[in-house]
């Protein structure tokens, strides 16, 4: 069976800056991949090229089994894009909005009608599909998103950050409703984030994205198995101090320090604590606080990049982005 | 090149200025205040060259007016899509530019149109000489020529420039000396010399001198001329517009 992605040397320069760095991935028909990376390491770029909107710099990709620079048209009917920015025209109803695309991707009268009542019945809006989507929540008109990407029969599913900004509890919904596309509607779905939890929760496998890189890839338990053991984290004063002690130890297999926490990747957590703990007092120094805990894909990533996945402040685009969402809600 | 595009992004327009009544009532009063009160004011006290009332010959002035600018500020529509983000939504779909090109055109084209034809009504209740339905047929097509080739105008300034608060400063900028030299308000036959040839090389002199023969029965230059001066403004304006929409960024 061919791929429902497949990506060569995929490359994006801007001005000399490097987006995406020789991408090679592979995505099989069927999957929910997660892509998994802070704030501009270039997923966004890559999903773009991906969809056709942006040209790559260097490399080439197939996606549905069509090539991204020979026949665009191809890939734009074959995929479904629920961008990271608001995309939707909030002077016409939700049934319009799906309306227009609908026509724009060429479907006729009765198809339009019979796929907007099913959309709209796969997200739950049809007692609002009257209401012009100004009126809307975030919550429902990411789900309105959603069904328009699903009106014209895509085989892939591009969803960029598809819950960011959300409230808990319409992330939950959202990912049910990701979750349904994938298992019920069989749609191949290629999703962004830089939430753990979602990364974790949702995808059949995940790939960790740092500076337009890959460097990590495989099923979420595969991933978090290869720290094998548990994290032990200790807040001390001055934890950098402790690092070459802890490194010293045989049972403690590696040191990372974020903030004023050092987290150390052990076997047996239990029963090493003690022994760490002592380790810190005969130093002189003081335990304030103690966890112990199975490893997450963050653990992962820092044990990749040496740096947690939030740590970078949101940059001046963040922000705008943010004051535009909550204006436009 | 997709009907069904093109038919969709007019339709969109369509719907657009059918729910903002504001916007509507508000590009309608601006040239009615004109024609009212300039026409009347004036009217009194102005003896026209040629005889008739001052009136009748600010009419096709103003419809023309009224056409030209919100024929070009219809592009701003371009720069609120882009704004909310629904430009993304029409750039990504499998449709060639050209289509959403002339989708927009059309729809800002017709919505400028209908306030034109609004305008003639509205000169006609307050007394201006109305043209038989020869001549206000020959006005509706000097009308669509304008219109089209004004929002294709727009549309390429749109194209160019980011930002929604600017774009009528920019088309103020641009849209009012063209106003003020096409011998709208005042015949050019009796301006200065270089106020005359100002007139000469403005293509709404032509499309406001077209007008006012249809639907007065006078005009200064053959029917044919302005109708061929300003058909071929528009073509290039409509060949720019494509040009610079084509090559726009999401």
């Amino acid at each position: 069976m061919k791929p429902a992605i497949e990506t060569r040397d995929l490359t994006k320069e801007f001005n000399g800056l490097v987006a995406v760095d020789h991408v090679d991935l592979q995505i099989e028909k069927g999957e929910l991949f997660g892509l998994l990376g802070p704030n501009g390491a270039g997923k966004t770029t890559l999903i773009h090229m991906l969809c056709t909107i942006l040209p790559p710099t260097e490399g080439t990709a197939k996606v549905a089994g069509f090539d991204i620079h020979r026949t665009p048209d191809s890939v734009r009917k074959a995929i479904g894009i629920v961008f990271q920015d608001p995309s939707l025209d909030g002077r016409l109803t939700s049934r319009e909005n799906l309306d227009f695309h609908g026509r724009v991707y060429g479907m006729d009268k009765a198809q339009r009608e019979k796929r907007i009542a099913d959309v709209l019945k796969l997200v739950d809006l049809e007692d609002r599909a009257k209401a012009l989507v100004q009126t809307y929540s975030s919550g429902m008109r990411r789900r309105l998103e959603i069904a328009r990407g699903l009106m014209h029969h895509p085989k892939i599913m591009f969803m960029d950050e598809p819950t960011l900004g959300l409230d808990p509890q319409t992330r939950r919904s959202i990912w049910d409703h990701i979750q349904m596309l994938n298992k019920q509607e069989k749609i191949t779905i290629l999703l962004t984030t830089h939430y753990m939890d979602e990364a974790d929760y949702l995808c059949d496998r995940v790939g960790i994205i740092d500076h337009g890189k890959i460097i990590s890839l495989g099923k979420p338990e595969k991933l978090k198995d290869e720290l094998k053991g548990d994290i032990v984290s200790l807040e001390v004063a001055q934890p950098k101090k402790y690092v070459e002690i802890f490194q010293r130890a045989k049972y403690v297999k590696e040191v990372t320090v974020v903030k004023d926490q050092l987290h150390l990747t052990v076997t047996g957590g239990e029963r090493t604590i003690p022994k760490l703990m002592e380790i810190v007092t005969r130093r002189g120094g003081k335990v304030r606080s103690v966890g112990l805990r199975s490893p997450t894909l963050e653990d992962v990533f820092i044990r990749y990049t040496g740096r947690g996945i939030r740590e970078e402040e949101a940059g001046a685009k963040e922000q705008m982005r943010m004051m535009v969402r909550a204006h436009s809600r | 090149m997709s009907a069904q595009a093109v038919y969709v992004l007019w339709l969109r327009d369509m719907k657009w200025f059918l729910r903002a009544k504001g916007r509507l009532i508000s590009t309608f009063v601006m040239p009615f205040l004109w024609l009212a009160i300039l026409g009347m004011g004036l009217g009194a006290v102005i003896q026209m060259p040629g005889g008739g009332s001052f009136i009748d010959f600010l009419t096709p002035g103003i419809v023309g007016m009224a056409i030209l600018f919100s024929a070009t500020m219809s592009g701003v529509s371009v720069l609120w899509d882009k704004q909310f983000g629904f430009m993304k939504e029409i750039l990504v779909a499998p449709v060639s530019r050209i289509s959403i090109m002339i989708g927009k055109a059309l729809g800002g084209a017709t919505t400028s149109i209908i306030q034109g034809v609004m305008l003639l009504f509205v000169a006609a209740l307050i007394g201006a000489r109305m043209p038989g339905i020869a001549g206000f047929l020959i006005a509706f097509l000097f009308m669509i020529i304008l219109a089209l080739g004004f929002v294709s105008l727009g549309l390429a300034i749109a194209s160019r420039i980011g930002d929604p608060v600017a774009f009528p400063i920019v088309i103020n900028f641009l849209i009012m000396p063209l106003f003020f030299l096409s011998g709208a308000i005042f015949p050019i036959s009796t301006a200065p010399g270089w106020l005359q040839t100002l007139a000469y090389i403005n293509p709404v002199t032509y499309g406001v001198d077209g007008l006012r023969g249809a639907i007065l029965g006078t005009s200064q230059f053959p029917l044919w001329l302005d109708f061929a001066v300003l058909g071929l403004f528009s073509l290039a304006m409509i060949l720019l517009g494509a040009y610079l929409f084509k090559k726009m960024k999401a």
